[in-house]
């Protein structure tokens, strides 16, 4: 399984703080985004924005990469902190 | 030395700290405050969330980069997270060299870095008691530039 956590404002836009896919389906980052993408509008639109970031365990990545189970994918908007 | 608290932080210690060894020639410390007013809006509170296991990373990969560019003796970075007062501190950075043009840099590097990479985002509440996301400003991305 690919644990997905969402942030801040993805967080309360989507109502869930996380979910879990099946590793398999979502073998890369481009396809687990299509994948929640597709679970309904409000997640096609929460996460089409173009300054959605994302982290691979707990890494930010700007491109796509492999997913294996057990991977950690995170989701948010630009870091506020300071 | 990293810390992500709730709790406050005591700058006086925290700069004792800093200069313990024989060696540092200056200690350049940065403080962040809650401020009253953000983007037209008078702030009454803020909240501090983050993405725990993802700040000690990025924090860690912040800091070493800075040590990686300039010859720091000793360095402390420390966030707050939960819910700030107005005239709260939020985030110290202190850094301890043994010349000033070192500390001055790093402090500047590591606080432009934790504004665009550490995950942290800021909840704001107005008098009136709504709540409201803080944007990301691009201002704090461009300060990036010049330690390309």
């Amino acid at each position: 399984m690919i644990n997905v956590l969402f942030f801040a404002q993805i967080r309360d836009q989507l109502g869930v703080s996380g979910l879990q896919l099946p590793s398999a389906e979502n073998n890369d980052l481009t396809t687990l985004l299509k994948n929640l993408k597709s679970l309904d509008s409000n997640y096609l639109s929460v996460l089409s924005k173009g300054s959605l970031m994302v982290a691979v365990n707990q890494t930010m990545q700007a491109d796509n990469v492999p997913l294996y189970s057990g991977d950690e994918v995170a989701f948010f908007p630009p870091v506020t902190g300071g | 030395m990293i810390r992500v608290q709730t709790e406050d932080f005591n700058q006086q210690r925290e700069y004792d700290r800093l200069r313990e060894q024989s060696s540092v020639g200056a200690v350049v410390t940065f403080t962040g405050l809650v401020r009253d007013f953000n983007q037209g809006e008078q702030v009454a509170s803020l909240t501090l969330e983050h993405y725990p296991l993802m700040t000690e990373k990025s924090l860690a990969q912040i800091v070493m980069q800075a040590k990686q560019r300039w010859n720091i003796l000793a360095c402390t970075l420390i966030h707050r997270v939960g819910e700030l007062k107005i005239s709260e501190q939020i985030v110290f950075v202190g850094i301890a060299t043994a010349h000033r043009q070192d500390a001055f840099a790093a402090c500047e590097y590591i606080m432009d870095y934790l504004k665009t990479e550490a995950p942290f985002w800021k909840k704001e509440c107005n008098s009136q008691g709504t709540s409201y996301w803080v944007d990301a400003r691009e201002s704090d991305r461009s300060a990036l530039n010049k330690w390309s």
